[in-house]
């Protein structure tokens, strides 16, 4: 569905992804995992055009989005929700959804069938973005994404910060997600949420990407956790 | 005259200056807000918007009404057209940094008033008035054409209001105001809104300079005075603050008015200058800024 095949991304001088590789499947959560600065975000934001690959293509549906304009990323389906939640926070919740929508010119039906995910929501249409509580913003975040109807969604760390009762939503509406046929990127640091949530753990170690493992061999092979991500488990 | 109506002669007066200043300001504060670019060039736009005013109005030869108003549409399209083509092929080539594109704006300055010198000649030339009747108040008659400005500037500034908060290209301006690259992850068309926002800002200025050419006469050096109060107005309002440049518009334009007529232009300047300086003591971000600069 979504393939990412030997990229490679600088920033000024300095390579941060190389020869970087993953793959996405419909219906499945892959989990993205490493030490800080291992270049997992940049990696999101590589797949959204948002840092461009010098090298390598960025595939979905056989088209070649790395080649195209950042904007073709989401047109494609590609929903994302960056690292620290990036709401446009003068703006209203509604608004917030308004952009989500105007990606791929959404209907109301699909904002309506959103805030069935985040009823919360529903209430604060009128209120700016950037007086909601942490985990409403995360909700919010994750509903902007949602608005444009991704077949493909990108999520970076979007449990960092929040209660307990807010991570087990969050990983409710991601289950959900998955049911019904959504393929999922999730960068995540907690070890214990992927092994949770994962079909599959991608290990980046120093902008490779390394071994793709699935969740469930994982479980029994502490040793790979420890070897990336320096942790006993 | 009588203090009283002296004093309302000089508000009228600072009222008309307000009103051009606040749509001038206004695009300057809108390129700046959502590019983060200071753009010297903006007097330059303003004095082009004149300049062409007064070439559509020679060279229809129509009369007054008829050619004022294709100057209205005519002057601001090519203005923005010229803005355009600077964004394309200066400010994107530079990646819009803001050092970069200060030096650039202001070669581009000098490159529009040279050119305007060459073409224009270094004469003031008027634009005849589309309107001619006074308002006869008790103490004297005032201007009707300059009363049309004033509202014909407070008519544009509703609109760039309501283009701005209640249509979903004001909505992807805003946003890509807040936080462009987030705005690109949602198709946010981030170059073209900045190639949009640009052309428009000139187009404001050249708006308030066909307003302003029936009172003021086209000139190659009369953008100067209205680049530098827009950036009194933009500093005072709050970096991209659209309300607080039309706030701060009104204040320097009344109070330039004001003392003008009883005082001096140059001690207008002098106190607007200091007005600035006090401001940016008590409140550094200006009246209604959220982030610096």
């Amino acid at each position: 569905m979504l393939t990412v095949e030997n990229i490679n991304c600088f920033y000024g001088h300095t390579q941060v992804l190389r020869d970087f590789s993953l793959a996405a499947e419909a219906g499945r959560i892959l989990c993205v995992m490493g030490r800080n600065g291992a270049g997992k975000t940049t990696a999101l934001k590589s797949i959204m055009g948002l840092v461009r690959p010098r090298s390598g293509r960025v595939m979905i549906d056989g088209v070649d989005i790395a080649a195209l304009q950042a904007e073709e990323a989401p047109r494609h389906g590609i929903g994302y929700v960056p690292q620290g939640r990036r709401l446009f926070s003068e703006l209203t919740v509604g608004d917030n959804l308004e952009i989500g929508l105007m990606a791929r010119g959404s209907g109301d039906d699909v904002k309506e069938h959103t805030l069935d995910f985040f009823p919360a929501l529903r209430e604060r249409l009128d209120q700016r973005a950037g007086t909601l509580s942490g985990g409403e913003q995360q909700m919010l975040a994750i509903a902007r994404a949602l608005c444009l109807e991704p077949t493909v969604l990108l999520l970076d760390e979007p449990t960092e910060g929040l209660m307990p009762s807010m991570i087990a939503r969050i990983r409710d509406v991601v289950l959900e997600l998955k049911s019904q046929g959504v393929a999922v990127i999730l960068v995540e640091q907690r070890v214990d949420a992927v092994l949770q949530i994962a079909d599959r753990v991608l290990f980046v170690e120093n902008g490779r990407s390394r071994d793709t493992v699935e969740a469930e061999a994982l479980r029994d092979s502490p040793d790979m956790l420890d070897r990336y991500l320096g942790m006993g488990h | 005259m009588d203090f009283g109506p002296y004093f309302l002669l000089a508000t009228l007066e600072g009222a008309v200056g307000a009103a051009v200043l606040a749509l001038t300001a206004l695009g300057l504060s809108l390129v700046f807000g959502v590019m983060r670019i200071v753009n010297v060039a903006h007097g330059a736009f303003f004095m082009l918007g004149a300049i062409i005013a007064w070439w559509v109005a020679d060279t229809l030869g129509a009369g007054p009404m008829l050619s004022f108003l294709a100057a209205l549409i005519i002057s601001p399209l090519a203005v923005g057209a010229v803005a355009v083509l600077a964004e394309r092929l200066i400010l994107r080539r530079l990646n819009y940094n803001p050092e970069s594109t200060i030096v650039a704006t202001i070669g581009l300055l000098y490159v529009i008033e040279q050119v305007a010198l060459m073409t224009y000649g270094p004469d003031a030339r008027p634009v005849v008035a589309p309107i001619d009747f006074r308002v006869q108040l008790p103490w004297f008659g005032y201007s009707g054409y300059k009363l049309l400005v004033i509202a014909a500037s407070i008519v544009v500034m509703l609109a760039v209001w309501w283009g701005l908060t209640r249509t979903r290209i004001g909505l992807m301006m805003r946003a890509t105001q807040f936080d462009s690259e987030t705005a690109r992850a949602f198709a946010i068309p981030v170059d073209r809104v900045y190639g949009g926002v640009f052309a428009f800002g000139a187009m404001l200025a050249a708006i308030g300079a066909v307003l302003v050419v029936p009172i003021q006469q086209a000139h190659y050096l009369m953008g100067n005075d209205p680049l530098l109060l827009s950036f009194i107005v933009v500093i005072i309002g709050g970096l991209g603050s659209l309300r607080g440049t039309v706030l701060a518009a009104v204040i320097i334009g009344l109070s330039d008015g004001i003392i003008s007529v009883f005082f001096s232009p140059t001690l207008a300047k002098i106190i607007a200058t200091l007005v600035v300086a006090m401001i940016l003591v008590i409140r550094p971000k200006g009246l209604f800024g959220t982030q610096s600069a």
